[in-house]
């Protein structure tokens, strides 16, 4: 057999000075892997954390040099950054913001991952995994204390995904980024040390769902090709703008692509995973859910929706409307009726998909509060509440584990002021109270949309956010203003990892509502997607 | 840089508050520092106004940028308006401290707790009538829902929890209808060029009418929830009957005037054309206002119920005067903000020393009181003189401007107003009339006459209810410059009113 001679192989470039953060978080992700194998069971955790951590760090530092370089780039638009590794993924300002954040969220989900002393000694994740629920291996293994870390190199692999989903510049290596952030995650949710079937419930029905999801985005890729016969946004955009070919493969496309990346979200009518998942998953894989895919998602939804359809605005904004109005209304209404705290968190956090979908349907990029900036924003501002609630959840035990039922929580504002106060806190901020990151959360998005023309949307946005206080008012009359049923809950004291972060979540809230100026200009000097 | 009057009067009862909830709970230490505390931001605001010039605009000005991307800035000042309700809130708050001596110890929490949310209301009031951001004041505005929240949940009667809920959602549903209106003045603003929300910047900014009109609705339902009027006033009555006494006279005395405060200073100041517009049905409702809420405090057993209601009606008679556009009528509203401060604090806590030694609020369960507690029945006489406007003590004059002004803007108006009047004869003589007077209930001979901390609290209302009623001249010096300069912006005059003239703000559609 001959080989062609016309066809010569060139070596791809790749930018590593520009893309190493996200390699840092590949290659300790890799290394946990092997440490699992090789390293015994006594220096497991400690070395999984530190490494897990340590990379988290060192790439959160990379991240903050790579925007520092980051050169202007030609086009009409002032953006800076470039598209790298042969146009498969664009490093510009968002996307930075972007890393730069979602490295910070993983830093604190670690944390609470790592936590050790409200179980007594041992992570929240199951022993052995691979032990059935109810069977003799599993009581074994709890009862010889048998603890596996194999979830730090599995976060990483995540986190690593959701690095690469927002920056993916072409539509493969975001369906591959894509898989790469859900697989690890489907795992993580199964992993409780408690209410194993639950969880394990949890990690089926996300993994057929979003199996499902995969596939319609997969097709909506399909159809996009088959219009614009390119991958990447740029082509897209080419394409679209100048509509060339069939519009029904355009609009079809345009459709598959959203149900991939609005299941992702969490946006109505492809919620209905949220409410279980949360509710069955380890809390701290909640917290990092609920803070970090929320972020990936919405930062490839901007990017597909801005730079590759953006030419197609006034095909898909009708549907954005639709979908931010009625993923307001499911996310507020029917977390009225919860009785569950995860479920009704859960349920927020689609309200809050559908109050950064506001944000996001206004597509204004002009004076004032742009919509990418508001969604920035929105995204920093919500991930810190989201996190410090979650780990507050965390401490809230009984002796089955942590006590969730809303009832259970009657009176903690007489038994731990203090833990209490920050929840309400955090409740305060969701709801949108002034003096909290929520209400120049709402602030921003509210505005990016009144700019761009979608004052109804800000209407009925306004009139929701006063069902949603309502839910989360009730929790706050049920600490401070009920007693006490039974027992009533016990707080456990945490470690210094778990303190920490409700620490810093809850200043994170305090500051960013009351001197939102340092991160809004960021988020402003972000400036555009490069194309 | 002159002295930061308004930040200091401001911030030293918010650090205050962070202080009486550090202190040791012994004893009466957090009842005595907080009102030690309370003591400073009214001395500081006698100073301040004695160096107040009248008819000289804002003064005591602060403008430091907040958040650059929105605009935002940290800024305050007051005119004749803005000073008379911030003394207002200096006088109340160390009154309501030294009457409500031991309210705190029933409560959920500690005293420590129930006096540091007294003084963080306090603060954030100051700050809610000194600002003149219209970001800040919305940011303070909501603010003041959450120190009022727990002070009437925490500490109240049995059904405070509802009461609670029920005001705190009614104030978020008017605050966040607002917030898109806030917003909406930021795009406004920025599409004239950079935005800011100075009430300086924005009087100027160029506004369509229908634009105007929507952003007036969002401010206006929100200080209409909050003043509160008809037919957005249910929440009041359960509040005030729930809560403790002390709360009940911050939230009607000072809380409440938020709202009326925030017609004249942002409704009318930002939408002139929109007030104009909209003044008819707002005049109707604010006489169904007063006309409702005195037939309902004739029909109520409740005391608080009772005196709630006849807030209603009063603030009826306050809107009324805001948006008939007069400048008697203005000027009386505004004096009728202080006064009915005092004459309702007045009546809330003679009947709230009435109802903590019986232990009943309902005025059933009283009768023949005078004969053992004149004194106590002397101050409650006062009181409700005051409140039902009699000539001579300070309501009146403000009523009696109030009515004025109305006359010449629309006979009706007036003439159905003026029927309030009749009633409130009745509401309060006929309460006074079935607890004070009679044969003496025997269940009713414990009832004590006021003890001397009681009478230290009442002495300066009463003294103001007497003094103002006689010499109202030195207020309405510092009140008419500032009302005239914000009628003239709205773009009507006296003799002629309901004429639009062109206002100065209203440049051509963009």
């Amino acid at each position: 057999m001959t080989v062609p001679t016309d066809i010569t192989f060139t070596a791809p470039t790749i930018e590593y000075a520009t893309l190493y953060p996200v390699l840092i978080v590949f290659g300790a992700a890799l290394l946990g892997v092997v440490v699992e194998a090789v390293l015994g069971r006594r220096l497991r955790y400690q070395v999984q954390v530190v490494l897990a951590l340590g990379a988290l760090v060192a790439a959160l530092v990379g991240t903050v040099l790579v925007a520092g370089n980051l050169q202007e780039a030609p086009g009409t638009v002032p953006a800076r950054g470039l598209v790298a590794a042969e146009g498969g993924l664009a490093v510009d300002g968002p996307t930075v913001f972007l890393w730069g954040l979602l490295l910070l969220f993983s830093v604190v989900s670690v944390m609470l991952f790592a936590e050790r002393r409200l179980e007594g000694g041992v992570t929240a994740f199951a022993g052995q995994a691979a032990a059935l629920p109810g069977t003799e291996a599993e009581r074994a293994a709890s009862t010889q204390g048998i603890e596996h870390t194999e979830v730090f190199p599995l976060v990483m692999f995540a986190v690593g995904g959701m690095m690469l989903f927002p920056a993916a510049n072409d539509l493969l290596t975001m369906f591959v980024a894509l898989e790469v952030l859900s697989l690890p995650l489907y795992l993580l949710c199964g992993l409780a040390r408690r209410r194993r079937l639950i969880s394990q419930e949890a990690a089926v029905k996300y993994f057929l769902l979003g199996a499902f999801s995969s596939a319609f985005f997969l097709y909506g890729i399909a159809l996009v090709y088959g219009y614009a016969g390119s991958f990447t946004m740029a082509g897209i955009d080419q394409a679209v703008s100048n509509r060339t070919g069939s519009s029904a493969l355009l609009l079809g496309g345009i459709g598959m692509l959203s149900v991939g990346l609005l299941f992702k979200v969490g946006a109505a009518p492809f919620h209905s995973w949220q409410p279980d998942v949360y509710q069955g998953a380890p809390t701290a894989v909640t917290a990092f859910m609920a803070a970090c895919t929320k972020l990936a998602a919405f930062g490839a939804l901007l990017r597909v929706f801005y730079v590759g359809l953006g030419g197609a605005q006034w095909d898909w904004q009708p549907m954005i409307w639709i979908v931010a109005g009625l993923t307001m209304l499911v996310g507020s209404v029917v977390a009225l009726t919860q009785t569950d705290i995860k479920r009704m968190l859960a349920y927020s956090s689609i309200a809050h998909a559908g109050f950064l979908l506001v944000g996001f349907a206004g597509v204004w990029a002009g004076d004032g509060v742009t919509s990418l900036q508001s969604v920035l924003f929105y995204l920093t501002a919500y991930g810190f509440s989201t996190i410090g609630a979650f780990a507050v959840v965390m401490m809230v035990r009984d002796a089955g584990g942590e006590t969730t039922h809303l009832s259970r929580w009657a009176g903690l504002g007489r038994t731990s002021p203090l833990l209490a106060g920050v929840f309400a806190f955090f409740m305060l901020a969701f709801a949108g109270i002034p003096l909290t990151s929520g209400f120049i959360g709402k602030w921003t998005v509210f505005s990016a949309a009144w700019s761009g023309g979608a004052w109804p949307l800000v209407v009925l946005a306004v009139v929701l956010s006063a069902v949603t206080a309502f839910f989360y008012v009730r929790v706050i009359v049920l600490m401070f203003f009920s007693d006490p049923v039974g027992d009533g809950p016990t707080v456990a004291v945490p470690s210094m990892l778990t303190a920490t972060v409700v620490a810093v979540t809850a200043i994170a809230t305090l500051v960013l509502g009351v001197l939102p100026g340092p991160v809004l200009d960021l988020a402003h000097n972000a400036g555009a997607f490069v194309r | 840089m002159s002295f930061p009057w308004l930040t200091v009067i401001g911030a030293v009862p918010l650090v205050g508050a962070v202080v009486v909830l550090l202190l040791p709970r012994r004893g009466t230490l957090p009842q005595t520092v907080a009102l030690a505390l309370s003591g400073v931001p009214l001395v500081l605001t006698v100073v301040m106004a004695l160096q107040y010039s009248p008819g000289a605009g804002m003064q005591f000005t602060e403008t430091h940028d907040w958040i650059t991307a929105f605009g935002a800035h940290y800024a305050l000042g007051v005119d004749g308006i803005g000073l008379t309700l911030v003394l207002m809130t200096v006088i109340i708050s160390p009154v309501v401290m030294l009457a409500s001596w031991r309210d705190g110890e029933h409560g959920r929490w500690s005293t420590n707790s129930y006096f540091a949310w007294m003084l963080a209301l306090e603060g954030l009031a100051i700050g809610v009538f000194a600002a003149t951001d219209v970001f800040l004041f919305y940011v303070l505005f909501e603010a003041t829902l959450i120190p009022i929240y727990f002070l009437i949940g925490g500490f109240g009667g049995a059904q405070r929890s509802y009461a609670a809920v029920k005001f705190l959602l009614y104030s978020l549903l008017g605050g966040l209808l607002m917030l898109a209106s806030v917003v909406g003045l930021f795009v406004v603003s920025a599409r004239a060029g950079a935005p800011s929300y100075l009430l300086s910047d924005l009087v100027q900014v160029p506004m369509s009418e229908s634009t105007g009109r929507w952003l007036f609705l969002g401010f206006f339902i929100a200080f209409a929830i909050k003043a509160p009027l008809w037919p957005v006033h249910t929440w009041l009555p359960d509040a005030a009957s729930e809560a403790t006494t002390g709360t009940s006279v911050l939230l009607v005395s000072v809380l409440d005037k938020i709202g009326t405060f925030g017609m004249i200073r942002w409704c009318l100041g930002l939408f002139p054309e929109a007030s104009r517009w909209a003044s008819p049905v707002v005049i109707a409702l604010a006489v169904f206002s007063v006309l409702y809420g005195a037939l309902l405090a004739i029909g109520q057993d409740d005391i608080r119920r009772l005196i709630a209601y006849t807030s209603v009606s009063h603030f009826g008679f306050i809107v009324l005067g805001i948006f008939a556009f007069t400048s008697q009528s203005a000027s009386g509203s505004t004096l009728y903000m202080f006064n009915h401060a005092m004459s309702t604090a007045a009546l809330f806590l003679v009947t709230g020393f009435l109802i903590s030694r019986h232990g009943s609020k309902r005025i059933s369960d009283y009768g023949g009181v005078q004969k053992i507690a004149p004194m106590l029945a002397g101050v409650f006489m006062v009181a409700g003189l005051s409140s039902l406007s009699l000539p001579g003590l300070a309501p009146f004059v403000s009523e009696f401007l109030v009515l004025a002004g109305t006359f010449t803007h629309s006979v009706p108006a007036g003439v159905l107003a003026t029927l309030g009047t009749v009633l409130a004869a009745l509401y309060i003589l006929l309460m006074y009339q079935r607890t004070m007077t009679g044969p003496l209930r025997p269940d009713n001979a414990m009832i004590r006459d006021l003890g001397i901390r009681e009478v230290a609290a009442l002495t300066p209302l009463v003294a103001l209810i007497i003094g103002a009623g006689f010499f109202p001249q030195p207020l309405l010096d510092v009140i008419n410059p500032s009302v005239d300069a914000t009628l003239q912006h709205v773009g009507v005059s006296d003799p002629s009113p309901g004429v639009p003239v062109e206002a100065s703000s209203e440049g051509s559609t963009p």
